[in-house]
This record gives structure tokens, sequence and C-alpha cells, in this order.
């Protein structure tokens, strides 16, 4: 009953540029995902970037 | 009178407020829309309602059904195929399910010498007389116990209630995370109906987890309705707990809160300002503590549009939470085509019928 995860791409602070959110298509809808591993997205971007192939890409 | 010289086995139970677990038990609220084609596993129905599935050959839609309900009722989740399966496969189901947290069921007392029976109620329709299964699943220790019901009458709508019992074993974690999933299922291959069912709490195993077969996706077009959900601590099902449409939406947009544009409104969803010409901050203010930082959805970035001084709305051409988002607040960054000036205040909103959406579902 996984989440089918197409992308996921950091977001960076303009003026920190520490990472804040990740960018991803979770099930063909847009979100912007916090990074807080009790939110569920974020928990299932982490287990898809642990499959080989599937990486967070760093923000631009 | 003193509070002590009231005879509680005088009372009727059904006074008591506060027994239902089950969120959006009447299907009453609908923040994501009344229906929808074609859904996928893990997608939101009615509020808190959530589909799961695999292996199905047609589509699975569902929608608000309001002109046949059970009496008090006015609303109930509909499930529908488009197509039957060609050939049931041994992963292939169909489930409704609901998810709660782990703090907010505490009081079964799960995994002690004390554990408190659950006892679940509902009403039910379906195009196919068969024998359906309902089951509890531990998230934190990986057990569960199923039950069985039978549905007499094809398209007819039956009330039905179902005890099950405390489980010594296992204590669920005292924290806002998923603790435990009520499983409808609506039909199962035989990966699920393979062993002799089991009706008490044990380690999952899933072949033993489904009476059988029910023949409901393998039918011609079957529909399936579902209101008036009730699951509550103790051996006894009592009335329905009815609440008002404002309380349960209130308690639904812990998990999911959704902002919705109509045909003759945009509404504005934030309070913001701009950082220059092409970038703002806005803060949304949650309608209550959501279950944790939710994540913001949405379709249509050129529907999201940042008011400038000069009262020109500015379609959004990126949007991302900041660290500084919580359960409270989300607070948002975006990128416009242009229009500001640094330190100006705004205003966001959502066009075109479309919305924006924070979920903190678990």
């Amino acid at each position: 009953m996984s989440m089918n995860i197409t992308s996921a791409q950091y977001v960076s602070d303009r003026l920190s540029e520490e990472n804040m959110s990740i960018q991803a298509v979770i099930d063909g809808k847009q979100y912007s995902v916090p990074l807080n591993p009790d939110n569920i997205h974020y928990a299932a971007i982490l287990e898809w970037a642990k499959e080989d192939g599937n990486e967070i890409q760093a923000a631009e | 009178m003193a509070v002590s010289r009231i005879n509680e086995a005088g009372l009727n139970i059904n006074q008591y407020g506060n027994r239902r677990l089950t969120y959006n038990g009447a299907m009453n609220v609908w923040q994501r829309g009344t229906s929808a084609d074609s859904a996928t596993n893990g997608d939101y129905m009615c509020d808190r309602w959530r589909i799961a599935l695999a292996g199905l050959d047609g589509n699975l839609d569902w929608d608000r059904e309001t002109s046949s309900t059970p009496d008090g009722f006015s609303n109930a989740l509909k499930i529908s195929m488009d197509a039957s399966e060609t050939s049931l496969d041994a992963g292939d189901y169909a489930i409704v399910t609901q998810r709660f947290e782990g703090q907010d069921l505490q009081q079964l007392q799960k995994g002690s010498s004390g554990a408190k029976k659950l006892s679940l109620s509902f009403w039910v329709r379906s195009s196919v007389a068969s024998t359906y299964t309902v089951d509890l699943y531990d998230e934190d220790n990986t057990r569960s116990i199923s039950k069985s019901y039978t549905i007499n009458t094809a398209d007819t709508w039956e009330f039905k209630k179902i005890v099950f019992e405390g489980d010594t074993s296992g204590a669920l974690d005292n924290d806002a995370n998923l603790s435990l999933h009520t499983h409808f299922w609506l039909d199962a291959g035989s990966a699920f109906t393979s062993g002799t069912f089991s009706t008490v709490w044990g380690a999952v195993s899933n072949t033993t987890r489904v009476y059988g077969t029910t023949g409901w996706l393998e039918s011609t077009s079957p529909t399936f309705y579902i209101t008036g959900v009730q699951l509550e601590v103790g051996d006894t099902a009592t009335d329905f707990e009815h609440r008002s449409f404002g309380d349960e939406l209130a308690r639904c947009q812990r998990y999911y809160y959704q902002i919705t544009a109509t045909a003759s409104t945009n509404p504005i969803f934030a309070a913001a300002w701009w950082d220059d010409t092409t970038t703002a901050r806005g803060t949304v203010f949650l309608p209550c503590t959501m279950r944790t930082t939710p994540s913001v959805g949405y379709s249509t970035l050129a529907n999201l549009q940042a008011l400038d001084p000069n009262v020109v709305w500015n379609n959004f051409t990126a949007v991302a939470l900041t660290s500084e988002s919580s359960e409270y607040t989300a607070h948002l960054s975006v990128t416009t085509g242009g229009g500001g000036t640094n330190s100006d205040a705004s205003s966001f909103r959502v066009i075109g019928t479309d919305n924006i959406n924070f979920s903190a579902e678990l």
C-alpha cells in the first residue's frame, strides 16, 4: 500500500540556502513536503530514496 | 443532588458523548469533493476514509450517496467498479479503511491484562450478498483480528454489529502516529483467504485475514455502500453518536484542510508580504492544530495568485513550504511572474474552482 513517488527535489531557502522542503509528485499529485519524519509523505520519500535508482534531487 | 447519588445503571448510555472513535462515521464531511473516477491506492474519499486497492482490472469509483440512505443518515459512501475482474488474482483486494493515532486509543489498555473490547456498528449495502470481513490492524505490533459479517440481501441496507475482544499483547504507542487501522474488505484474492480464517488477535498472517472471496470484484458493476460507522470501547454497540457538521469537520481538519474556490468565490488563504519583485512569503493559519506539519498539495500553479501593490493578482510559478512551518501554521515561499515591491503587504488566493490543501494524514 505504498505511495507512488515519481519525483522529489529539495527546495532551499533563498537566504540561508539550507534545504527547507521537498517538491514531489506523489500518486500523480504535486506536493511541497516538510522535512518532518512524522509527515507520511516525507517518510515515504525517504523510503523511496533508499531504493536503487531513486534519489532526492539537490536544490537548484 | 450529589454526583455520588446518581445511579449510573439507570442512565441511558446513549446520553454519553464522545463514545464514537470513528471520524466522519456518518460520511457528512467531503472536503476533497464528492466523487472521483479511477481511484488509486491510498486515495482519500470522504474525509478520513481511504481506499486501499491492488491488482484491479477495472476502475474503482467513489461517490457521495444522498438519495438512498438509512433512516437518520443523509449521506453514505458509495464504492463502485466500472468493470469486473476478468480473473481474481491472488493479491487482488479492495478495502475501505480508516486510521487512528495511538494517543487516541490509550483507553483500550491494549497490551495489558485489562485490555478492553471494541464494538463496531455500521450500516452497509452491497450489490453482492455474501460474507464479508472487517479487521483491526495494529500497526505498532503487526497484530490483527478479523471478524466476518453477512450481507443477507443484495441492494438492501442492513445494520451490523461486531465485537472485537481486547488484546492483552502489544501496547499501542502513545503518540500522534499511526497505531490502528480498521479495514472493511470488499473482496480479496487467495493470498488473503487461503488459510483458516482467524478471529482472534495474533501476529498478522495474510492468508488467514479474510473469511473468503466475496465475489464482489468479479461481479458485474458491483456497488458497496457504507455509513453510520461507529467504533467504540466496550462490548455493546450503542446508538450512533451524531455530531454537528462543524464538530465533525473540525475533527477531520486535524488531518486535512482544503481551501476551495468556487464559481463565485476566490478565497484568500494567506496573509503575505513581498520580498522583492517576484517573490513573496505568506502564512496560512491552520484551522486547528494539525497532527504534524502538513504537506501542501495543489494542482495548477496558475490558479494560485499573490496580490501586488497595484491590486493586480500575479500567478504563482512556484510554491514551497519553508522550515518555519509547523502543525500550527504553514509558511509558504512563492515565486510569481512579478509585480511586487519589497516589504509591501500581499494576500494569496485560489481561483478557477481549484484548491490548495494541507495534509497531515496518518
